[in-house]
């Protein structure tokens, strides 16, 4: 289980990187490393070009903009963890990433690296969606702001291009009632299904390609998750149930 | 990189992961490679003081870093770190091989909750994979370690 | 001699150089080895057209890449390792496959090259043209035979054994009530730590073959080398250095890889490693559990069992090379510690296109613990007796012993019980268990097993005072973790009364002593630690014959004390045991550390040759022990659990183990054995499960999928012990290694039923399988 072989860059600026990233075919961006390297390790992922941007200055902040708190592409997941503003001002993303693998991979993986990799069991993109964040996109070609509810396309498919890079993603403040709460395996894993509530907003993760806002008295309306070998589309069904009653009793 | 507090050069192949540099081109076999999907946590070393996988990491990224190894926490000869000196006296190691990565990672969460509540042993401990303990010999070691750091 | 460590909690010995990373895992080793890959099948069943290695052997770095036609021993079968004659239709795979592949894992090429990196770019370039073959997955479409495994097995039936004890037909007959039960296991795997790995390389100015391996059997690899490559076995070396876990799996041998790296190694005059994956690990190791048992059991009113009749089919996997064992202890183990008069028992050992399986901790007790606790709980629902009395009914009480069950045990004799008290077990964990916690959706549940330890043939050792005092010692079977050292040097310690730190032991190592079996089935302590007691205590008896020449005095006189011998009562009036250990050899040319004493001059004159007729010199003896019969281990554990009838979720509120395994040599020891092995019962009940496809494909091949608990899964258990001893061996002992994990899925499936309140039939369990059996 060793990475294939690839050409490796590590540019040290923002600007080197979306030059990069627009001129190579088959890039692929490191950031944490925590869901890519295990692909590379596994040779499920086998890109001709890996562009590290761990080098990039000032890439790290966790900063309050426009009431709610930014997190760059390379703050740590740790560090959002240990990070006084986030329990000030979103203590949902708080409880969100806690809820993620174990401490010594939040050490290392990024929020943004999170929302990028779009697992559809994973609890942050949810967090960002429930919250009506977004995430910001910088190019050779400038920048823009793609809102949560644009950005989730599918399973591990977002709505960023091949030559964007994610630079930061915006979590709106989370100062009303909030709860969420996952069911897994073992303590860390993925979750089979979860929910997260923001005021009467409910979103939903691990039942569908993408993280899905439901209907709080209708929960499961239109959803047709997937089966595998820890849940059935049923029981994940009947999981979102009882999830949505439990973030709501909070 | 530092290891251990030595500089070395970082391996001229990036695919390199830091696990197999530090084992088999630094020579430090203490640390063990288990799943190289970041699961299991025999790999667990610390990185600027915080436990991270190494085999998720390539070697070429800890150029700039200081990466510490079980062979780091004690000089040879020297007396064991308080972690290793309870692990010891817990008995909460049976064939070893699990047991850097338990340590490293121990070293961390005492960094951060010097006195740990047995919620937050069990958390500090949850992401390394044991087979031989049953992880009862472990938490007695964790909290074994808590008091002999204080001394 | 003292018994000043035996059954103490002794801190052990081996932990200073691995908490430190100074351990020596057969990967750590170097040496500039080439590494290697083994090129596997990613299908189940397909006939193998061709395999084109040209583009992997043209990737610069790599070194050699081999297939069958390139091995002597390309069309050789590997061996089947315990024959019996009911195997009438055994088969074994061949190093590398190049006709058929009969599993998803099974290798076809090996490639040799600067590092593994390099090495597994040239597997991807491997090209194998591979057909696929209809598969054959479940043992129950195994026996339906619409598809064959082999060719020339035409029922899929590797072996077929019927035993019979009494008169089942005429008892079932009978029986005031009987009962129908249907048990199913799913395979699973024992996944230690470390993987395996096998380093070797071929001297040959010196002619000698020498190989680390991650293995259980440093002897039978070796005897296996000598054989296939026509060497002389003294001419081979094999060593098991530091395992990070063995549970069973690094039993088997040989697995290709055993063959193929010293083969390398000879072939390209360097030293050669291969280190397996963590993703190969799961299909490439031996698996275990699958089985599926349709029992019947007559009863009468009073909960008793009249009759039991047991037939039930063995996932052997796509290949039998460790024989029958796992379905003959199955067998033997189903009454467990009960009496069963009349008892009747088949099974039929058959092929699927899946890894071979052979023994991992339990070895085919944990079904039979389950299948015999299933139906006591299916009698007491039937009759609405209380569970645990209907156990009390039929336990064999504790002057019984020796009990003969009658079906045969793997060591070729018949079943006996030596000695236990199993209704003490069962009262002392209902002690330890306490009242049942408040709550909705708790559970109880309660099993005792019985273990058959210590098989033989035998087991030896080596033991040694040199001249500085400090003891060696040296015995064949190899160590996993399981704290051989400081165990056998307790031993050892207490026989020449010196410290536990003054022993060094070492362990499978055939260099250091090439006799020996292996570490299997909970015999390690009785064989090599009775061992290691019968070659110390040679040594005491020398010891005491030539210090009681110097100290004028009688042998019987004398005892090993505080690191001397000395006499009893005048503890002034001793020599030092290393001195003893100078004068043991005599000699003309001293060279230090007390040897002077030896020499001619010096040493006291007496008439006779220096070296006495029939003796030899050195405080050094070999001992071995090889046993009668298993000594018989026992236990029982209960527990509550509490199911949440929403998530379904299992919480374990109180887990109790009472343990027997006779004399304990070191609780700490045995108590972090019994937690290790209710671990992996517990994953093994609710988490672990080896999930295969119809196409055979498993699904789950990875940590993050395959899931073994962390702490967080795992709760505290309470442990007492009980002692009978055994007398089988002269130290009374017992194993322990897999007495942990046997009872644990019956122990669960009890608690969730009642919690439930849905039975409970198969293993393991999850909550989609609790969620989908409380649907039906």
């Amino acid at each position: 289980m060793k990475p294939p072989q690839f050409e490796y860059h590590a540019p040290t600026s923002v600007e080197e990187a979306c030059a990069l990233l627009s001129s190579l075919q088959d890039a692929k961006v490191l950031a944490g490393g925590q869901s890519l390297v295990p692909l590379l390790n596994f040779r499920l992922a086998r890109p001709a070009h890996l562009v590290d941007i761990n080098r990039i200055p000032n890439l790290d902040r966790i900063y309050e903009r426009d009431g709610g708190v930014a997190v760059q592409a390379l703050a740590r997941q740790a560090d959002v963890e240990d990070s006084e503003l986030v329990a000030r001002r979103c203590p949902l993303l708080l409880a969100a990433v806690r809820l993620v693998a174990h401490r010594v991979i939040r050490n290392r993986g990024t929020v943004c690296g999170s929302l990028v990799h779009a697992d559809p069991a994973s609890e942050l993109p949810a967090v960002l969606l429930a919250l009506r964040g977004h995430v910001v996109a910088r190019s050779t070609r400038g920048s823009r702001i793609i809102p949560a509810a644009d950005f989730f396309i599918g399973v591990m498919e977002t709505k960023l291009a091949y030559d964007e890079l994610l630079v930061e993603a915006w979590f709106p403040a989370s100062t009303g009632r909030f709860a969420i709460a996952e069911e897994s395996r073992r303590h860390g894993d993925f979750a089979l299904a979860g929910a997260v509530r923001y005021g009467d907003r409910l979103a939903l993760f691990g039942v569908a390609p993408t993280p899905v806002l439901a209907d709080r008295n209708d929960p499961t309306h239109g959803l047709q998750p997937s089966g595998d070998l820890e849940a059935s589309p049923e029981f994940r069904l009947h999981l979102v149930r009882i999830l949505t009653e439990k973030v709501f009793a909070a | 990189m530092k290891v251990n507090g030595i500089a070395h050069p970082a391996p001229a192949d990036p695919r390199r992961l830091l696990s197999d540099h530090l084992r088999h081109d630094l020579g430090l076999t203490g640390t063990h490679v288990g799943c190289e999907h970041g699961v299991c946590g025999c790999c667990t070393v610390l990185l600027d003081g915080a436990p991270v996988r190494s085999c998720l990491m390539l070697a070429v990224q800890a150029e700039g870093h200081e990466v510490t190894t079980i062979e780091g926490l004690a000089a040879p000869g020297a007396p064991l770190h308080p972690v290793q000196q309870a692990f010891h006296e817990c008995h909460g190691l049976q064939c070893g091989f699990c047991t850097p990565g338990f340590v490293m990672s121990v070293v961390g969460l005492l960094h951060e909750h010097p006195d740990p509540s047995p919620e937050q042993v069990d958390e500090g401990i949850s992401g390394n994979l044991c087979r031989c303990t049953g992880y009862a010999s472990i938490r007695r070691a964790v909290r074994r370690a808590a008091e002999l750091s204080k001394q | 001699m003292t018994t000043r460590w035996f059954g103490a909690r002794v801190q052990r010995v081996e932990d200073d150089r691995l908490l430190r990373g100074k351990g020596h895992f057969t990967d750590d080793i170097d040496g500039g080895a080439l590494e290697s890959v083994l090129v596997r099948s990613p299908f189940a069943h397909a006939r193998v057209k061709s395999i084109d290695v040209s583009a992997a052997r043209a990737l610069p770095g790599v070194v050699a890449v081999y297939v069958a036609a390139d091995l002597p021993f390309g069309q050789t079968d590997l061996p089947i390792l315990i024959p019996h004659p009911n195997l009438t239709h055994g088969r074994t795979q061949r190093c590398l496959a190049s006709e058929v592949v009969r599993y998803v894992g099974e290798a076809v090429a090996f490639v040799v090259a600067e590092n593994r990196y390099i090495a597994e770019d040239a597997a991807d370039l491997v090209d194998v043209d591979y057909e696929p073959l209809p598969v054959v997955i479940t043992p129950e479409a195994s026996a339906a035979a619409e598809h064959l495994v082999h060719d020339d097995v035409h029922d899929n039936v590797a072996a077929e054994m019927i035993q019979e004890v009494g008169d089942v037909q005429k008892a079932m007959a009978a029986a005031p009530h009987r009962k129908r039960l249907r048990l199913r296991f799913e395979r699973g795997a024992a996944s230690p730590m470390e993987g395996r790995a096998v380093w070797a390389r071929w001297s040959e100015s010196e002619h000698r073959l020498t190989v680390y391996d991650s293995t259980q059997s440093p002897t039978s690899i070796r005897g296996g080398l000598a054989v296939l490559f026509g060497l002389q076995e003294s001419d081979v070396d094999v060593i098991a250095p530091d395992v990070g876990g063995g549970f069973g799996p690094k039993i088997m041998l040989f697995y290709p890889d055993e063959l193929l790296v010293p083969f390398a190694a000879m072939q390209l005059g360097r030293p050669v490693k291969w280190t397996e994956d963590r993703q190969e690990h799961f299909t490439a190791v031996n698996q275990e559990r699958g089985q599926v048992h349709e029992v019947e059991v007559g009863f009468d009113d009073a909960g008793r069992v009249v009759a039991l009749d047991d037939d039930f089919l063995h996932d052997g996997g796509a290949y039998t090379p460790y024989g029958i064992i796992l379905p003959i202890i199955t067998a033997a183990q189903v009454p467990g510690p009960y009496r069963v008069s009349n008892y009747r028992v088949r099974f039929r050992d058959v092929y699927t296109n899946a890894t071979a399986t052979s023994p991992y901790r339990g070895a085919g007790r944990p079904h039979a613990c389950f299948v015999m606790e299933r139906t006591l709980d299916a009698i007491a629902a039937d009759l609405g007796l209380d569970r645990v009395e209907v156990r009390r009914r039929n336990l064999i009480q504790a002057d019984q012993f020796p009990y003969e069950v009658g079906v045969l045990w793997q060591d070729g004799n018949r079943v006996v019980y030596d000695s236990g008290n199993y209704p003490a077990l069962v009262e002392r964990a209902l002690e330890m268990l306490g009242p049942r916690p408040e709550g909705d959706h708790i559970g109880m549940g309660l099993s005792p097993y019985v273990e058959g330890t210590g098989v033989g043939p035998y087991e030896g050792a080596h033991v040694q005072v040199l001249v500085s005092g400090k003891v060696v010692a040296a015995t064949g079977i190899p160590n996993q973790g399981q704290s051989h050292a400081t165990v056998w040097a307790q031993i050892v310690a207490d026989q020449l009364g010196v410290d536990v730190g003054d022993v060094e032991v070492s362990s499978g190592d055939t260099r250091r002593f090439h006799w020996g079996v292996g570490t299997f089935a909970s015999r390690a302590a009785i064989m090599a630690g009775n061992a290691m007691a019968v070659a110390a205590g040679m040594v005491a008896e020398k010891a005491k014959h030539i210090a009681a020449d110097v100290l004028e005095a009688d042998p019987a006189d004398l005892e090993l004390a505080d690191g001397s011998v000395r006499v009893k009562g005048a503890p002034e009036r001793g020599v030092p045991l290393a001195a003893v250990a100078v004068l043991a050899n005599p000699m003309r040319y001293a060279f230090g550390g007390g040897t002077e004493a030896a020499t001619q001059f010096a040493a006291r004159p007496r008439p006779g040759p220096p070296l006495a007729e029939g003796e030899q010199p050195g405080l050094e003896a070999t001992g071995y022990f090889s046993p009668v019969g298993s000594a018989w281990a026992a236990g029982c554990h209960a527990a509550y659990v509490r199911v949440d009838p929403r998530t379904f979720r299992l919480e374990i509120l109180k887990y109790v183990v009472v343990h027997d395994c006779g004399r304990l040599i070191n609780p700490l020891v045995v108590e972090g054995q019994i937690e290790g092995g209710v671990a992996q019962g517990i994953g093994g009940a609710f988490y672990e499960r080896l999930a295969y496809d119809a196409d055979g494909q498993l699904r789950n091949a990875s940590f993050m999928e395959f899931l073994m608990p962390y702490a967080t899964e795992i709760p505290a258990i309470e442990i007492d012990h009980i002692e009978t001893p055994s007398p089988l061996n002269p130290l009374g002992i017992k194993g322990a290694g897999e007495a942990g994990v046997i009872p644990v899925g019956a122990v669960i499936a009890s608690a969730v039923e009642e919690a439930l309140g849905v039975p409970i039939t198969e293993m393991p369990l999850s909550p989609l399988k609790l969620f989908e059996l409380s649907r039906r």
